[in-house]
């Protein structure tokens, strides 16, 4: 049995322990409503933890697409940006899975035989950890980027109100890009 | 087989590195002081807002000061202005007495649920004034004290309380669930009051209130600006439509004075929610008439105390008066509509010098509204659809994938539910719910309420509009939306910020804009874009490009 | 800290009985004084803290809104949740206080996912707060037989539906065994929620043992340790009809019994088990949300410092003029 298959075989539980190891990052007070309201809409931030991880797992095992899992560390990190975690804490989540799955295969007694695919499996997560360090500065320059545009905004509304700009008519940008953020 | 190197035993893990000075374990929250963290807070208000609406405590201040400059005796006039609002409001003893911390509403907030902050969960953001409380005017909290869940005011208990004030939006989600009808943003709207006290405010809601004092909106418009903002939406109109649409300001004798939030003004979503408005009054031949005097329907005085916003919307009334007009209409605005339904026949009435509001094209009486004489824009316009009194071509709206936010406001302090969605649904061919849990009354706050919707609390705003993001998400991927329509001014001046961060390719859209562009008027030319000037479906690459 | 503290207090309380009536002798301090001095503090003091609440009046009709308003007559208004006449406002009051309905709200609606068991902890609260107090209603109602002679008609009604199962001597009573269980799920849950025993004082766990106490000797001295129930109602006709006796040998364990009840009563209000009174007094509740069509009325309403029309106008006349905006004055 490859690793990969005795890793799939362990999913559900690997993934459990990943997601409460993460869980132990928050707030003590807080865990328990992240861990135990289900509800999909009551509870963002847990739900989309416990099936962010659940994905980035088979995608691991199946080998590494950034195309596929950037999207997927995406709304997990998109999340972790905006919460109470600097830079390293707020990806180190992603190093949890090394420390999930080596105690998965101790217990197992399994580790030797298969280190050499482990430690494959291993750089694959540290892959990820870099790729999450990517994400994670591309959600904090949006959150600068969206405040510098909402001053932006402010300051150019207010000076043409005043009439103190002139603005060339041709393009009217205030009126015909609704979303500014995009438009840039 | 290769030769195994064997992992070392005790290797240190990445868990410790995650863990690396987060929050104390299990520590009572009481002896959890506050840390003012960045991103998180609005700046301190200036000494000149201030001054402008005689505050008490004017002075230039900044609140990562460890020095927060309060008046010596801050303490007394903090306790005393509790013992005055027990005196006054109802609501405030019982809040204060009858919490059983039951928990129903700790995972209620979009503070907390984005965050995890504990003391974002209401129980929790109202106990930090119940304890003092307890302190001060129980028999228990003086003799048990910590016990009895009372502390001591003190410098760090005042900014805590400031902290956490100016972090709720007063969206009332959790009032809903509470088994008391305890309202949390009730008692914050307290808490800000006897911070007002001590000329405690934030700038982003201290500044609009002296703005609005002075020339009449919080963006500071001035008469001939408001004009000529006007007529460029006049302009852009008769370009898009073919119609040159009247408008007037302050004309004497008109049937009905228009209100509506500033933002509408300035900012790029509400304009286009203004143009909407223009559009429908002109094709009906509407008797409206716009007032630079009062040219704010939003109220940041709300914010502030209830004193503050009495003195602001009395401009409403004393304008109608001075115009002689029978009624008045309100555009779309949230915390605009809580004031007006909730508050203003208590502040100005009888309301004798109106007539009762009936709508001069349908004949119309609204009844709801026969007291205090302000009309709904969208009970106005809904009106009108079901008498099919406008014509509509919905079509010119199926570029939009539409959902519809309710806004907190007009939700728990109206329930304002089925307006909207009617107009909606005979505007747009694509319109879709979001999860039942999370529309309606239930509907989450767009974080940025309550006057904090500032940039420098970027990451407050990011985590309270998690939510409501999430909901938005799900409809996006579930049936593509790509609209996010709302009568709220600052859902749809924050909102967009929201949305580009978490569910990127999502517009917000007042209803009215919707309606503009499937208004079809008399004498219009074929319409081949939308009162954006984006282009119809259909009618790309048209002659118009 | 608060919950040890607040188990010892109980604890404490039990053994001042137990030794004032065993070792002491005390039956009249416990049996006729202490209750009547409970009772009377029970009516003072929640009568003075209702008027209390009641003087403060309700400057503002700001109802918390739950369902769609009253507007155009082709749009269903709900009535209850959004009531705008009296008679919708008792509805909505009724469900509130016989049903819990805002408590309930936590379970409506939700899209459930994985097993349903797990998250269930908010439709659980609902139910075990609905259980609490009206099997605690149940029972104080079918204790009027200790209190009134001719027994009231319904209390032997009561008794009967109460012990529908027929089981065991003396009969056993559904309403036991629910209390119990309902306290002591609302007291794990309190212990066992972080956020929820984040939150708690010692004012939470307090009650909760008081009453578990009470519950328990209760059943004990029902079930267990019998006691001389003839002595017991003569003693509590006594206090009724302002006649107090103290028969001999009713039992230390009525005496417990009767101790902890007092206490409650004691300390009924001044501590947040006045909800039972306040949430009739609840301004987000009790009001119709009719407040553009009638005018509510403040009584501290005062006249404001406002900012009028001339003062407007006298600074911003000439860009009136310029933009050809109608003014009042042309000075």
């Amino acid at each position: 049995m490859s690793l990969e298959e005795l890793l799939l075989e362990k999913k559900p539980i690997i993934v459990k322990r990943w997601f409460h190891l993460i869980l132990k990052t928050y707030p003590a007070d807080t865990v328990g409503f992240l861990k135990k309201q289900k509800n999909q809409f009551s509870n963002p931030v847990g739900h989309t933890i416990s099936h962010g991880i659940e994905e980035l797992f088979e995608e691991l095992l199946q080998g590494m697409n950034p195309v596929k899992i950037s999207p997927i560390l995406d709304t997990i990190i998109r999340i972790r940006a905006v919460q109470d975690f600097s830079p390293s804490q707020a990806i180190a989540f992603i190093f949890l899975l090394k420390k999930v799955i080596r105690e998965e295969l101790q217990r197992e007694g399994s580790e030797n035989r298969i280190s050499e695919d482990l430690s494959r499996l291993e750089s694959r997560i540290d892959e990820m950890a870099l790729l999450s360090f990517d994400i994670f500065m591309k959600c904090r320059e949006k959150i600068y980027e969206l405040k510098t545009n909402e001053m932006k905004n402010m300051t150019y509304g207010l000076l043409k109100r005043a009439n103190l700009i002139y603005e060339i008519q041709e393009e009217e940008p205030d009126l015909k890009s609704s979303n500014i953020i995009n438009s840039k | 087989m290769a030769v195994q190197p064997k992992v070392p035993k005790g290797i240190s893990y990445p868990d410790e590195l995650s863990k690396v000075d987060y929050k104390p374990p299990e520590k009572a929250w009481m002896d959890t002081p506050v840390v003012l963290k960045p991103n998180m807070f609005c700046w301190g208000n200036k000494e000149k807002s201030l001054k402008a609406v005689d505050f008490p405590n004017a002075r230039a201040w900044s609140v990562a000061d460890e020095d927060w400059k309060l008046p010596e005796n801050w303490k007394e006039i903090f306790l005393e202005g509790i013992r005055e609002r027990l005196d006054k409001y109802r609501t405030f003893r019982l809040f204060m007495d009858i919490c059983v911390r039951c928990g129903a509403c700790a995972d209620k907030c979009h503070f907390f649920i984005g965050g995890g902050d504990p003391k974002n969960m209401p129980v929790l953001r109202a106990e930090l004034l119940r304890s003092v409380y307890r302190k001060y005017f129980t028999g228990s909290g003086k003799a048990l004290g910590k016990l009895a869940g009372a502390r001591e005011l003190n410098i760090g208990v005042l900014k805590e309380l400031w902290y956490y004030a100016y972090q709720c939006t007063e969206c009332r989600r959790c009032s809903l669930f509470c088994p008391y009808g305890i309202d949390t943003a009730e008692v914050t709207i307290i808490a800000r009051e006897l911070l007002n006290l001590l000329g405690l405010n934030i700038e982003w809601i201290a500044g609009p209130v002296a703005n609005c004092w002075r020339t009449g909106n919080h963006m500071g418009l001035l008469p001939h600006t408001l004009r000529d903002t006007v007529e460029m939406f006049k302009a852009d109109l008769e370009t898009i439509t073919g119609v040159k649409v009247d408008y007037s300001f302050n004309r004497k004798g008109a049937e009905i004075l228009f209100v509506n939030p500033s933002g509408e003004y300035f900012d790029p979503n509400g304009n286009i929610t203004f143009m909407g408005y223009m559009l429908l009054f002109h094709e009906l031949g509407l008797d409206v008439t716009l007032s630079t005097y009062c040219s704010e329907g939003g109220n940041f005085g709300f914010f502030t105390s209830n004193e503050m916003a009495k003195r602001l919307h009395s401009k409403v009334y004393a304008e109608a008066k001075r115009l002689k007009v029978k009624w008045i209409l309100g555009g779309e605005c949230g915390h605009m509509w809580r004031v007006w339904h909730q508050y203003h026949n208590t502040w100005f009435g009888p309301v004798d010098f109106l007539e009762e509001p009936v709508s001069p094209i349908t004949g119309t009486k609204f009844e709801n509204a026969k007291s205090n004489k302000v009309v709904h824009i969208c009970e106005f316009t809904s009106d009108l659809i079901k008498h099919g009194k406008i014509k509509l071509d919905p079509s010119r709206n199926d570029n939009y994938i539409v959902t519809l936010h309710d806004s907190c406001n007009v939700s728990r302090g109206m329930g304002f539910f089925e307006e909207p969605r009617y107009i909606i649904k005979n505007v747009c061919n694509n319109f879709y719910e979001m999860p039942p849990n999370t529309i309606r009354e239930n509907t989450f706050c767009c974080g940025s309420g309550s006057g904090v919707n500032a940039s420098e609390n970027m990451e407050l705003r990011l985590r309270g509009a998690l939510p409501r993001a999430n909901a938005l998400k799900y409809v996006r991927e579930k049936f593509g939306v790509n609209t996010l329509a709302n009568i709220c001014q600052i859902d749809r001046a924050a909102l967009q910020t929201l949305a580009d961060y978490w569910v990127p390719g999502v517009a917000i859209r007042g209803v009215h804009e919707l309606v503009g562009n499937a208004l079809i008027m008399r004498g219009e030319k074929e319409r081949t874009t939308d009162l954006r000037g984006e282009p119809l479906l259909g009618k790309e690459g048209g002659e118009n490009v | 800290m608060g919950l040890l503290l607040s188990f010892f207090v109980v604890i404490v309380l039990v053994l001042l009985a137990f030794g004032g009536v065993e070792a002491a002798n005390l039956q009249y301090l416990f049996g006729i004084i202490i209750p009547y001095a409970a009772f009377v503090t029970f009516i003072v003091g929640i009568f003075y803290r209702v008027v209390k609440w009641g003087r403060s009046p309700v400057p503002f009709r700001i109802p918390t809104t739950a369902g769609q308003e009253k507007s155009l007559p082709w749009i269903k208004q709900n009535k209850i949740d959004n009531p705008s006449s009296a008679l919708g406002v008792i509805v909505r009051m009724a469900f509130e206080v016989l049903l819990f309905r805002s408590l309930f709200r936590n379970t409506k609606t939700e899209l459930r996912e994985g097993p349903s068991l797990a998250y269930g902890s908010a439709k659980w609260l609902w139910l075990a707060g609905l259980a609490f107090h009206w099997t605690f209603f149940i029972i104080v109602l079918r204790h009027l037989r200790l209190f009134t002679e001719p027994i009231l008609f319904f209390v032997p009604l009561i008794e009967s539906l109460d012990a529908f199962f027929q089981m065991g001597v003396p009969l056993l009573y559904i309403t036991d065994v629910v209390f119990l269980m309902a306290v002591t799920y609302l007291f794990f849950r309190r212990v066992l929620i972080p956020q929820v025993r984040y939150i708690s004082l010692a004012a939470d766990y307090f009650p909760l043992f008081l009453i578990l106490g009470i519950g328990v000797s209760g059943v004990l001295m029902r079930y267990f340790f019998k006691v001389d129930v003839v002595g017991a109602k003569e003693l509590t006709m006594g206090l009724v009809t302002f006649n107090p006796v103290v028969p001999e040998g009713i039992g230390v364990i009525f005496y417990i019994h009767l101790f902890l009840v007092s206490t409650l009563l004691i300390y009924f209000p001044f501590s947040k088990l006045m909800h039972m009174a306040g949430v009739f007094l609840s301004p987000t509740r009790n009001l119709a949300n009719n407040n553009r069509e009638r005018m509510h009325i403040n009584p501290w309403n005062y006249p404001v410092k406002v900012h009028t029309y001339e003062e407007y106008e006298e600074e911003f006349r000439h860009f009136m003029k310029d933009a050809g905006i109608p003014v009042e004055k042309e000075e």
